[in-house]
């Protein structure tokens, strides 16, 4: 589905924005940080609400589930984004194409890693497993920074990359 | 099309260009900031090197009065330099954020520039006469022998080749943890405000110690942080009142009599979304870039990523106007979005009557709007249309698919060519343009 792409798309770019803005002279502008993680919360709402409408297939929803958070604590986000959101992605893209399962599932298993459960706690806004590691790392300012190239769609699976998530943009200030 | 005013029609023509001709250009040179002084005789600009230099208004030539005088260097001197916090590991940049002329009140000029975390007040004074006869040195300023004193002599002024000192008379560090966006001066003579994304500071001119926290608008948790403020401005003539902006494109006006933290505003600007337009980039082309009173301080005018609003203090809910500086761009801001375009803070600026606005745009061009006649200019700053007094030809970008000859189509434009920042002169009709290294400024054609 469009959409979906156009999302998936849009995400990748915001995260690889996000790694860049780290090393950034200057330090962490909050508010480039702040637009990026909004842009990549309507990006990842749009995303699963129209993955969450394609998909009801339990292979599929299973490997998302340790990911999902329903339960544990909430982030509080700004609930109209939301809302306004899942409409839009109703409202926007009449083309509702099918999602071809395979080849995501395919594309996603190369970026898992091994551990798909993890016992941190996790909130809603981190659930975007699908072309990231889910292993996540808080990254304080003055730690060390790994930064992915530009434009690349893609954070490769390996061995010590950070993924940050959304929830954490904002409090590493 | 002529150009813009209120009423009479005004053709714009190149008077100068300031800057560097090379192809190449030193980052620390794009200019970051310019301003006019409050008679508009001078004109300053901030780089990102940490640089201020100050253009001065020469006088018509006796030769010549048809043309107004131009602007010749005043001064030029080193405002910030690099920092590094060691405490957060964070290089702070030198960048010359915004300068804030003060009002003159002696033969001095004063002037307040800022970079991400420290302001400081820089004064520029003239010095043309020096103290000649001195009776302990010699002219070397070499002391003299003590027996060669045989008479003593009383100094007499000579006048010398004119000197232009600027020196920093005051600076006012430690106030702020995010990056200050704006510096702003009250009508009060005494005090200013400084605001960065979260906190708004109050501050006397003579007191560097100590500042007013005024606004703060950081949650107890920052996880929940959803708006940062993104521009601040006192009232130009109530010395209580003062607006900032946020990025979810509303304006607050709080008064300061109410209370001493002004956390809770007295007006609330907000203009209802049109929910036809949402996109996944919404809220970063509704966030406001700059806000600025009007000259009257009846109305003030607010930039967002695609329009320029002009509001009337009196009616919250929505603008009275609303101008469409590049609305060709709207189906493009996921390109804009990856290139960064999306995050250029576009400043805008009012006349000194109140009866246009002018604002940049991309590919060099700059717009104009004339509130009365609702009549729209485009006009471009560059080298080839820099022939002295030439006219400014307007400029038209192509929406449609049939491109005019002369037009230029959208496809073309060049997005590293932005003009974030421009001055109108508070009296007369002259414009100084900001193309990345470049100034140009711009005056009517007196006929």
């Amino acid at each position: 589905m469009e959409v979906n792409m156009e999302a998936r798309r849009i995400l990748a770019v915001s995260i690889s924005k996000l790694y860049a803005s780290r090393s950034q002279r200057g330090g962490l502008r909050l508010h480039r940080s702040l637009l990026l993680s909004l842009v990549m919360k309507s990006a990842r709402d749009i995303y699963h609400s129209s993955r969450e409408e394609d998909a009801p297939s339990g292979a599929q929803s299973a490997p998302e589930e340790p990911m999902e958070t329903s339960s544990g604590p909430e982030v509080p986000e700004p609930q109209p984004l939301s809302e306004r959101n899942s409409s839009e992605t109703v409202s926007e893209e009449s083309d509702n194409k099918a999602k071809d399962y395979d080849c995501d599932t395919v594309d996603d298993k190369e970026n898992l890693s091994p551990t798909k459960q993890s016992r941190k706690r996790r909130g809603k806004a981190s659930a975007a497993p699908d072309f990231l590691p889910n292993k996540r790392a808080r990254l304080e300012p003055g730690e060390e920074r790994y930064s992915a190239p530009l434009g690349s769609c893609r954070v490769g699976a390996g061995e010590s990359l950070a993924t940050l998530s959304l929830n954490q943009v904002i409090p590493a200030f | 099309m002529a150009g813009v005013a209120g009423g009479n029609d005004f053709q714009w023509c190149f008077s100068q260009v300031k800057g560097a001709i090379d192809e190449d250009v030193a980052e620390a040179d794009i200019i970051s900031t310019v301003e006019f002084n409050y008679s508009g005789d001078l004109l300053a600009t901030g780089d990102k090197g940490g640089r201020v230099v100050i253009f001065q208004h020469e006088q018509e030539s006796k030769n010549r009065p048809h043309l107004r005088g131009e602007y010749n260097v005043y001064s030029t001197f080193q405002s910030h330099e690099p920092e590094f916090d060691y405490l957060k590991s964070l290089e702070i940049e030198e960048k010359i954020n915004k300068i804030r002329w003060l009002p003159q009140q002696n033969a001095a000029h004063f002037l307040l520039s800022t970079n991400d975390k420290t302001i400081k007040l820089w004064k520029i004074s003239e010095r043309d006469k020096r103290a000649e006869g001195y009776n302990l040195k010699d002219e070397e300023g070499r002391l003299r022998e003590p027996y060669r004193i045989t008479s003593l002599r009383v100094p007499v002024l000579m006048p010398m080749d004119l000197m232009v000192e600027a020196s920093p008379r005051r600076i006012f560090a430690n106030a702020h943890t995010y990056h200050i966006n704006s510096i702003s001066v009250n009508s009060d003579h005494e005090t200013y405000l400084s605001a960065d994304d979260l906190r708004i500071n109050l501050w006397h001119l003579e007191i560097t110690d100590r500042s007013f926290n005024i606004v703060d608008i950081k949650p107890a948790n920052m996880e929940e942080l959803t708006e940062v403020i993104t521009a601040a401005e006192c009232h130009p003539h109530q010395c209580n009142v003062f607006v900032y902006s946020s990025s979810k494109g509303t304006i607050r006006l709080c008064d300061m009599r109410a209370a001493a933290l002004c956390d809770r505003h007295s007006k609330f600007f907000e203009e209802p979304e049109d929910p036809s337009s949402r996109s996944f980039f919404s809220e970063i082309i509704s966030s406001i870039s700059d806000v600025k009173f009007s000259h009257s301080g009846r109305y003030m005018m607010t930039r967002d990523y695609l329009s320029v609003k002009v509001w009337d203090l009196n009616m919250e809910n929505r603008p009275v106007e609303t101008y469409q500086v590049h609305e060709y761009l709207r189906s493009k801001l996921c390109s804009l979005y990856e290139n960064d375009c999306i995050f250029d803070k576009f400043e805008c600026c009012w006349n000194g009557s109140d009866s246009a606005i002018m604002t940049g745009s991309y590919n060099n061009f700059f717009r104009m709007f004339d509130r009365n006649t609702r009549r729209d200019i485009t006009l471009e700053a560059s080298r080839e249309s820099s022939k002295p007094r030439a006219t400014l030809k307007p400029r038209k970008v192509s929406t449609g698919g049939k491109r005019k000859k002369d037009e230029i189509s959208v496809d073309s434009l060049d997005f590293n060519k932005k003009i974030l920042h421009t001055a109108w002169h508070p009296k007369d009709n002259v414009i100084a343009v900001a193309a990345t290294n470049n100034l140009y400024i711009f005056q009517d054609k007196i006929n």
